[in-house]
């Protein structure tokens, strides 16, 4: 039983990272920029959601709110820096990204100071659902995986039999040709740019109950959401979705077994310190694993 | 007398897609061996897989009759095997005589030099310019290779392939992207070289390729479908069939 | 932006080459010369703590220049240099440790407090662990390298930080610096003089290393690897030789910090660490020689005079930062060139 439950935490970790790492995977590769600040475009969905449910309780909307504020966002930082950011070199992306996270961070600092939020989770949602004889499982976490899906649905569907969907999959294998074809690909970039920040907000919004709301979330997972990305194919939503539950589950399990594991090796203190150093790699460890399985050449971005 | 170069079915496939089907070849050294062909017939991929660049499938190529099918595109250079790429494959931001010079440090020995100024070498860079008189570049020998116009820069690739020194020169449409003066120019840098070393010309440029080969192979979807001297080919039946209302590549 | 005369006769160029490289040399003389004096006039302007500053300016440029090798000239674009900066720290730390506990590190390496000593080890397994994680990086290209190195680093962060026996998430203190032969290391001015030295060594052998044979190869595989293969380069090795050689100065410049503070963190291979030195090197020009120092300087300056002025520092670094790219191409090492009247 609680291996099942365990599955669904990973499930939901895992849907999260897809939230993140889909906007993320889109970005670089149909504008082949890297955007560091994707992981701050999540913290603002977080900020903005517990900030309006804690001003109105409306659950809706808190994340619509948080949805519109990082989509807005999103929308300004294209328009004003990474427009101007798609010739140039990788490097010149990564420093004026990096700057950007500093001073979104140091706003939010501003704003609402170095503790962490809490937000209360929505009073529909309390509460605990019997999914299987013994088995209960919250239902938020449960309506979270329900949402995720939902939206994964939502976008291969958006990707693969829409007009702006051809136009993307166009655009992360041949952003020349698209260009060379006409289409307005200042507005497609930022319709895009925009979409992902969206994403990533509505991540933030709803991680908000389950884990604190503070200055720095963004980057933890944005390191995260960069190996989901790797791990699926630089471009490939799909992949980032498989990527993503991959991970998810991969920490999500280790974390929890591993250190019963390692206690039958050796004593209390070291099996858990041990433990927590393996579980948090592993991530990374799985990453390692698709590219030596899998190598695969990949452009950094530029044509 | 061993050929300098002798390829025994070759064979790539992508996929579905046969790219080169069979392919024996075989070059006296000294001679120059041109491969035409419609386009689309495999003759950059024949040649990619010859200098290393593509890993072959099936077949044998060998130079000076060792075996060099195994070997990485590098280490093949140090065989003595060189080529030159249709899109000039060159250093851009240092100078033309770096670029060749380069080649020339590469060639004198190994490159886990760290102390002595290597611009200061003035062996290598005698040696380049010298390489740089052959092919008709030395006044541009300081000039940026963003200046050069596009013969320049063939001409500078194949400067830099001939400083390596190498026993067989692969050469991919040298002429490709030249105005009918430059291409005068390169086949008459082509033919002072005839002799010294052996050369695998492909080209669609006709005038050049009657003018230079010893012997000519014609390559149809990955097949050879005829070889013998330019008086043979212009007579064959089956190659007129194959380019009967093709375009022969010049603009 | 001409030294007078408009007239372009023969000797024009060469006196304005000339004039060029007299006020860049005049600029170097100077700036060598405020280095040197520093300690001595610290203490007469009783500003003291700026000892502490260019101590770390100094340290920092060491894993500057290192990174620069192999991102600037050698093109490899690395988020895991802090792998090093840390080991090199932890192994003066260690080495430390084992000492005032008269233990030995895995029952065979004793501990020990000679700055030569910890110094050359802190290189030598920095070096080890860039060949080991270069020849197995070098494997993948592209953005699949980048996230390869970058897995490695945070590997190691992990791996340190759950080692209790070695701090930890808290680290380790030393109690005092490494001691050297023939001058008191305790003493800041005489510590700050080992970085200098040791930074200008640095300086040096990178200068050299660049305008070899090697560094020459190196330049020419970031620009067209397909052309080097060509001619009978096989990119790996060199590439590997280059991040080795990077990780060693990154591993000394982490012995460095160590002992400057007397303290070691698994922050010093967390990978904003590794971002932190890639500004700098970004901010001061890539693939140029005193890019790294102006970009080191520029780094902890900032931070440090924002800092003193206002808690949200961070914001207005951003601003600086963001300003600097847009504006400039090249970084600083550019803009100075230009404004000493560069041919760009």
């Amino acid at each position: 039983m609680i291996v099942i439950e365990q599955i669904l935490n990973g499930v939901e970790f895992g849907i999260t990272l897809f939230l993140i790492s889909a906007g993320l995977t889109l970005i670089f590769g149909v504008m082949g920029v890297i955007n560091l600040s994707h992981g701050s475009l999540y913290m603002i969905g977080a900020y903005a959601a517990a900030l309006i449910i804690a001003h109105t309780g409306s659950t809706w909307l808190a994340l619509l709110g948080g949805l519109a504020v990082s989509a807005a966002s999103g929308v300004v930082i294209e328009m004003v820096v990474v427009r101007r950011l798609y010739d140039r070199d990788p490097l010149d992306q990564v420093l004026a990204t990096f700057a950007l996270i500093l001073m979104i961070n140091q706003g939010a600092v501003m704003l609402f100071g170095r503790q962490p939020l809490f937000v209360s989770m929505p009073a529909v949602l309390l509460g605990s659902v019997s999914l299987l004889p013994g088995l209960s499982y919250p239902i938020y976490r449960l309506g979270v995986i329900v949402l995720g899906l939902v939206v994964a649905a939502a976008l291969f569907l958006l990707i693969n039999h829409t007009r702006i969907g051809m136009l993307v999959r166009a655009g992360a294998t041949h952003r020349q040709m698209v260009r060379a074809l006409g289409v307005r690909v200042g507005r497609l970039y930022t319709v895009i740019f925009g979409f992902g920040a969206m994403l990533a907000g509505l991540a933030g919004a709803i991680a908000g109950p389950i884990t604190a709301v503070q200055v720095g979330m963004g980057e933890q997972i944005l390191i995260l959401a960069f190996v989901v990305v790797v791990i699926g194919g630089v471009g490939s939503v799909r992949g980032a979705f498989f990527g993503a539950l991959a991970a998810g589950l991969v920490d999500t399990m280790t974390r929890a077994f591993l250190p019963m594991v390692f206690r039958q090796l050796m004593n209390g203190s070291d099996a858990d310190a041990l433990a927590s150093g393996v579980s948090s790699i592993s991530i990374y460890l799985l990453m390692a694993l698709t590219l030596l399985v899998r190598p695969r050449r990949l452009l950094t971005g530029t044509p | 007398m061993t050929p300098a170069l002798e390829l025994r079915g070759l064979s790539k496939r992508f996929g579905g897609l046969t790219a080169t089907d069979h392919v024996s070849l075989s070059v006296p050294a000294g001679t120059l061996h041109a491969l035409i062909g419609p386009n689309g017939a495999g003759k950059t991929t024949l040649i990619n897989q010859v200098a290393g660049d593509l890993r072959h499938d099936a077949g044998a190529i060998m130079l000076g009759g060792i075996e060099i099918g195994a070997l990485p595109a590098w280490e093949r250079v140090r065989c003595g095997l060189a080529r030159t790429f249709q899109i000039a494959q060159l250093l851009p931001h240092f100078s033309v005589l770096d670029n060749v010079a380069l080649a020339i440090e590469v060639r004198q020995g190994h490159c886990f030099r760290f102390f002595a100024d290597a611009r200061k070498n003035r062996k290598a860079r005698d040696q380049a310019m010298s390489h740089l008189e052959a092919v008709g570049l030395s006044t541009r020998a300081s000039s940026a290779v963003s200046d050069l116009g596009q013969g320049e820069c063939k001409q500078l690739d194949l400067a830099v392939a001939l400083a390596t020194r190498p026993s067989l020169l692969l050469l991919d449409e040298p002429m490709a992207g030249l105005s009918a003066l430059e291409s005068r120019k390169m086949t008459e840098l082509l033919a002072t070289l005839k002799g010294r070393l052996t050369m695998v010309l492909v080209e669609h440029d006709m005038d050049a390729v009657f003018a230079l080969a010893d012997r000519i192979s014609v390559l149809v979807y990955g097949r050879v479908i005829a070889t013998g001297t330019s008086e043979a080919i212009k007579a064959d039946e089956a190659v007129r069939v194959a380019y009967l209302g093709e375009d022969d590549g010049r603009c | 932006m001409t030294w007078g005369a408009l007239e372009a006769g023969p000797l024009q160029p060469a006196m304005r080459r000339l004039g060029r490289l007299s006020l860049r040399a005049a600029a170097a003389a100077m700036t060598v010369g405020l280095l040197l004096a520093l300690p001595a006039l610290a203490k007469v302007f009783h500003v003291v703590f700026v000892l502490g500053l260019a101590t770390q300016v100094l340290i920092y440029a060491i894993a500057a220049m290192s990174l620069n090798l192999v991102l600037g000239y050698g093109g490899m674009v690395t988020f895991g240099q802090a792998a090093f900066f840390g080991l090199g720290g932890y192994t003066v730390g260690i080495l430390h440790q084992q000492l005032s506990e008269a233990g030995a590190f895995l029952g065979l390496v004793p501990g020990s407090d000679s700055l030569v000593v910890c110094l050359a080890a802190a290189m030598l397994v920095s070096g080890c662990a860039a060949a080991i994680i270069g020849s197995l990086s070098l494997r993948a290209s592209g953005v699949s390298f980048i996230m390869i190195t970058l897995a490695f680093a945070q590997m190691l962060f992990f791996l340190f930080v759950s080692l209790k026996t070695y701090g930890g998430d808290d680290g380790l203190m030393m109690r005092h610096r490494d001691v050297a032969p023939f001058f008191d290391t305790g003493d800041d001015a005489n510590y700050y003089g080992v970085c200098l030295g040791l930074a200008a060594g640095w300086f040096v052998l990178t200068a050299r290393i660049v305008r070899s044979r090697f560094g020459f190869v190196l330049a020419g595989l970031r620009q067209n690897e397909r052309r080097l293969m060509a001619v009978g380069i096989a990119p790996m090795r060199y590439r590997l030789v280059a991040l080795i050689i990077a990780g060693m100065g990154t591993g000394l410049a982490g012995a460095l910090m160590a002992n400057d503070l007397r303290f070691v963190s698994p922050d010093m291979m967390h990978w904003t660490k590794s971002g932190d030195l890639m500004m700098m090197v970004i901010v001061g020009g890539t693939a140029t020689l005193i890019g790294p120092l102006l970009g080191a300087a520029a780094m902890v300056l900032l931070e440090a005079s924002l800092a003193a002025q206002t808690e949200n520092w961070q914001l207005y670094l951003g601003l600086i930062l963001l300003a600097i790219v847009m504006l400039t191409r090249g970084g600083l090492a550019a803009a100075l060139d230009r404004l000493f009247g560069g041919r760009r």
